[in-house]
C-alpha cells in the first residue's frame, strides 16, 4: 500500500518543484474537411474542431482536480493546412482566412493554442504550400491562438534551400507585422528539420498525415524536480548522477502516462504518445539551465555545457522510455532562451552566445528556440542561421528547429517582453558577416550519405 | 474499488482528525487506513479512503474538504490513489 512518505514526495514535487503536465494536445485530422469551396471548407473545419474538442478543456480540468496535478495547457493540433487548403485556396489571403477559422474554433473550445498552420516542404514546394508560407505574416498577426510551422529539410530529402531563403524573409515580415508587441508573431512560428508527426508542443505541433482521425498526445515537464533531487547528489560520481536523473525522469513520465491514459479513456480518443520532455518556464526553480549548473557548471555556456546537456538529455530519455507505453514527439530537454530564467541570466552575463546555443542543439531536443535577435538582422542572415540548424538535424538524424524573433526597433542591450509562458529575452548579438551569396543560390542541399560515419 | 488519498498538513491543533472523520462519515466515505506523523511541529496525516458509497461527485468532496481545512487552519487535499501508484510502483 502507498505510504505517507511516497505521498509527501509526490505532493512536494507538485507544490514546491513545479511538477506539472505541460500539455494535453488533441490531434485532429482535417483531411475529411477538404473541398474546393472555400466557404464550405471553413465551415467543415470549424465544425470538425469544435465537435471533436468540445470536452477537451473540461476533461483536462477534471483530471487536474482528481489527481491533484496541474495540466498547464490544453491544445489542439491539426493536419498541415497547406494540404487541407490546397484545393480551395487560390491566394495567400484565402489561406489567412483559414487561420481565422482555426482561431475562432480554438477560442470556442477554450484551448490556449492551435497548431498546424503548417507546410511540409523538405524537398519541394507545391503552389499551395508557397501560398500558405507567404500568408504566415498576415495569419499570425491577425490571430491570437494560431501557431505555424514549416518543415524545411530532413535526413532523407536534404534541405530545401529555396524554402529556407523564403522563410528568412517571412520571419522578418512576421516580426514587422507584429512590431507593436515586440514581434511576438515570430514566437508562434517555428521551422524544422525532421519535424515529427506527433509533437504535442507549440509552436511546432501539427497532426501528421500518418496519424489516425484524432489522437491524444501529452507533454510532461519537471525541470524543478530534477534540479531538487540533484542537490542531494552533489560531488557524487557520474554513475550516481545518471541513475538519479533516470529515476526522477521515470517518476515524472509516469504521471504523464497516467494523465494521457485518463484523457484518452474519458474523451474516447486513442492515446498517441507521451513526449519525454524537460520543458522549462520563466518561473524561478523551473529551469533546465539550473540543472546544468547543479551538474557542475558555474553558468550555462561555460566549457562542459554541451557534455552536461548531452548527459541530461540521454538520461531523461532512458528513464522516461520505460515509464510510457508509447514515446514520441520531441522527447528531450528543451533549451528555449526566453522561457528559462537560468538561460536568460546566462545570456545577460555574456556566458551564453548564439554559437554555443547552436552547439548545444546538437545533443538535445529541438534547437535555437525563443531567441531574440536585433530587428535589423538581414533576412539572408536569418536564413543562414536556419540553414546551419537544419544541417545539424539532417546530418545527425534528429529533429532540429529554429524559432528566432528579430525584434523590430530593438538591438543588443534591449529586452523583448512576450509575457506568460513565453517569458522575456535579452536581444542577442548575431555574427555580422554576410552569407547572402550562399543563401541566394537556388535549389536544395542533397540528402547526406548514410555510411562512412565520421 | 477506486481508492482516494486524503492528506492533511498544517499546524497541529485539537480536533483535526475528528473534524475530517465526521465529514467522511456523514458522506458515507469509508476509511481504509490512516497514518500520521508530526514533522517539525507540523501535523501530517494521510488517509486512504473508499468513496464508492458516497453519492457526491469527487470534485464536490474535494472542495468541501478543502473548505474544512481552511476553517481549521490546515491544508486538506484529496487525490485519486492512481497518481501515487503510477509514480512509486512499477
Amino acid at each position: 500500500m502507498i505510504n505517507i512518505f511516497e505521498v509527501n514526495e509526490t505532493n512536494e514535487m507538485i507544490e514546491k518543484e513545479n511538477l506539472d503536465v505541460r500539455t494535453i494536445t488533441l490531434g485532429i485530422s482535417l483531411i475529411d474537411c477538404i473541398t474546393d469551396d472555400l466557404d464550405k471548407l471553413k465551415e467543415n473545419i470549424f465544425n470538425k474542431i469544435t465537435v471533436k474538442a468540445k470536452d477537451l478543456v473540461t476533461t483536462g480540468r477534471e483530471i487536474e482536480k482528481e489527481f491533484g496535478i496541474p495540466i498547464v495547457n490544453k491544445r489542439i493540433s491539426v493536419t498541415p493546412v497547406s494540404i487541407i487548403g490546397a484545393s480551395a485556396c487560390k491566394s495567400p489571403d484565402d489561406f489567412a482566412q483559414i487561420a481565422g477559422v482555426l482561431d475562432e474554433a480554438a477560442a470556442k473550445v477554450g484551448v490556449n493554442f492551435i497548431g498546424g498552420y503548417s507546410a511540409l516542404v523538405s524537398k519541394g514546394m507545391m503552389k499551395a504550400e508557397e501560398m500558405l508560407i507567404r500568408s504566415i505574416p498576415k495569419a499570425l498577426s491577425s490571430t491570437k491562438l494560431v501557431c505555424s510551422s514549416v518543415n524545411l529539410g530532413s535526413t532523407r530529402t536534404g534541405i530545401n534551400m529555396d524554402a529556407v531563403r523564403l522563410m528568412g524573409q517571412i520571419i522578418k515580415d512576421t516580426a514587422e507585422a507584429t512590431k507593436e508587441t515586440d514581434s511576438i508573431g515570430c514566437a508562434k512560428l517555428v521551422v524544422f528539420c525532421n519535424a515529427p508527426d506527433d509533437n504535442p508542443f507549440m509552436a511546432g505541433a501539427f497532426h501528421g498525415v500518418t496519424e489516425a482521425d484524432a489522437v491524444i498526445n501529452v507533454g510532461v515537464s519537471g525541470p524543478g524536480v530534477v534540479n531538487t533531487v540533484l542537490k542531494k547528489v552533489r560531488g557524487e560520481s557520474f554513475e550516481v548522477l545518471c541513475e538519479t536523473i533516470k529515476k526522477t525522469a521515470f517518476k515524472v513520465t509516469r504521471v504523464g502516462q497516467l494523465v494521457a491514459g485518463e484523457a484518452s479513456r474519458r474523451l474516447d480518443i486513442p492515446f498517441g504518445i507521451v513526449d519525454l520532455s524537460l520543458a522549462p518556464t520563466p518561473a524561478v526553480g523551473d529551469s533546465v539551465a539550473d540543472i546544468l549548473c547543479e551538474i557542475g557548471l558555474e553558468c550555462v555556456g561555460a566549457p562542459g555545457t554541451t557534455a552536461a546537456l548531452a548527459l541530461l538529455n540521454d538520461q531523461v530519455k532512458k528513464g522516461g522510455v520505460m515509464a510510457s507505453s508509447y514515446v514520441g514527439g520531441l522527447s528531450g530537454a528543451f533549451i528555449p532562451v526566453s522561457e528559462d530564467k537560468g538561460m536568460i541570466d546566462a545570456v545577460e552575463t555574456g556566458s551564453l552566445t548564439l554559437e554555443k546555443l547552436e552547439a548545444m542543439t546538437c545533443v538535445c531536443s529541438v534547437g535555437l528556440d525563443m531567441i531574440a535577435i536585433p530587428g535589423d538582422t538581414k533576412a539572408s542572415t536569418i536564413s543562414g542561421i536556419i540553414a546551419d540548424e537544419m544541417a545539424i538535424g539532417m546530418v545527425n538524424q534528429k529533429t532540429t528547429a529554429v524559432r528566432l524573433i528579430p525584434v523590430v526597433g530593438k538591438g543588443v542591450g534591449d529586452k523583448a517582453e512576450f509575457g506568460g509562458l513565453l517569458g522575456y529575452a535579452p536581444i542577442m548579438p548575431v555574427n555580422q558577416y554576410s552569407c547572402e551569396s550562399f543563401i541566394n543560390r537556388k535549389g536544395r542541399i542533397p540528402a547526406p550519405i548514410h555510411s562512412f560515419k565520421n | 474499488m477506486k481508492k482516494t488519498i486524503i492528506t492533511v498538513v498544517g499546524r497541529d491543533t485539537v480536533g483535526i482528525i475528528a473534524r475530517v472523520c465526521t465529514y467522511l462519515a456523514n458522506n458515507r466515505i469509508n476509511i481504509l487506513d490512516i497514518s500520521q506523523t508530526i514533522v517539525q511541529g507540523y501535523f501530517n496525516m494521510m488517509m486512504i479512503v473508499d468513496m464508492n458509497d458516497s453519492s457526491k461527485p469527487f470534485g464536490d468532496i474535494s472542495d468541501e474538504l478543502a473548505q474544512i481545512g481552511e476553517e481549521i487552519g490546515v491544508v486538506i487535499r484529496c487525490q485519486r490513489e492512481d497518481i501515487f501508484k503510477s509514480m512509486h510502483r512499477v
